[in-house]
């Protein structure tokens, strides 16, 4: 399949206590393993099940996916300032596939 | 073996019931009230206004389908939203997610599209740090299902 390719929205600055609206989108077809092909036969399941966001280390935000989430999976969320660092953000593919992208946060 | 028409006919049919078995079984094997009590382990679940559902109530294509939650909370480290469970009562299978959150999130709120098969109902159940189930209901009217087939 396409490689998917994960893509994040976040603010380069912040002020500390501060509240910042994170966005997360990856490119997957998150095939539900419900429809049928041509063939007629199922096609198997493959979608992320797994969606974790982490700020030095700590967990910010995770998510466990089912089926009914949509193709090219969008996670909108929040995080408290709680000072400078590194975003870290991981999705899990049902075949094993593991994909990470981050992401650094200056405070001014 | 040399079939005659109606032995081929009898052989088709069968092989369609096994085709079609697998996939009504998998389609059945949980309900809502299950995956409640699953992730509530029995507790009572309150319907009240601490858990905010946004959905539309008319969605075109039911591939994706914008929905968000907003749960009443400080979200301090010993007042905070742990979970939510997102269930759709009318897709094929009603699980659509579930969200950790954490004191770090600052405010309990989440943003995702998913997929609905028919109008129905979306469910969103929080557990909160003290132990309590609250629970909101938004009904959405589908066009266009979203499961393909």
């Amino acid at each position: 399949m396409a490689k998917s390719k994960p893509r994040v929205k976040v603010p380069k600055t912040a002020t500390v206590g501060e509240v910042i609206t994170i966005k997360t989108l990856i490119s997957h077809k998150m095939e539900s393993g419900l429809r049928k092909g041509k063939d007629g036969n199922l096609i198997p399941r493959q979608i992320i099940n797994k969606f974790t966001a982490e700020f030095e280390g700590q967990q910010i935000f995770a998510v466990d996916i089912d089926p009914a989430i949509s193709a090219n999976p969008f996670l909108e969320f929040t995080m408290k300032v709680p000072g400078p660092g590194e975003f870290t953000f991981t999705w899990v593919d049902d075949d094993g596939s593991v994909y990470t992208t981050k992401s650094k946060l200056k405070i001014g | 073996m040399k079939l005659n028409r109606r032995e081929a006919l009898a052989l088709g049919a069968g092989a369609l019931f096994v085709t079609l078995t697998p996939f009504r079984g998998g389609a059945l094997a949980n309900t809502t009230d299950e995956e409640i009590k699953a992730f509530t382990g029995g507790a009572t679940v309150m319907e009240d206004d601490v858990v905010s559902l946004t959905a539309p109530e008319i969605a075109e294509n039911g591939n994706t389908v914008p929905i968000g939650v907003s749960i009443d909370s400080p979200m301090t480290a010993d007042n905070y939203v742990k979970r939510v469970r997102i269930l759709a009562d009318g897709n094929p299978r009603p699980a659509v997610a579930t969200m950790h959150f954490s004191p770090l999130s600052g405010s309990a709120e989440a943003n995702t599209r998913m997929r609905l098969a028919k109008t129905q109902n979306i469910i969103a159940i929080a557990e909160l740090s003290d132990g309590t189930y609250h629970m909101a209901k938004a009904a959405v009217k589908v066009t266009i299902g979203g499961c393909g087939g």
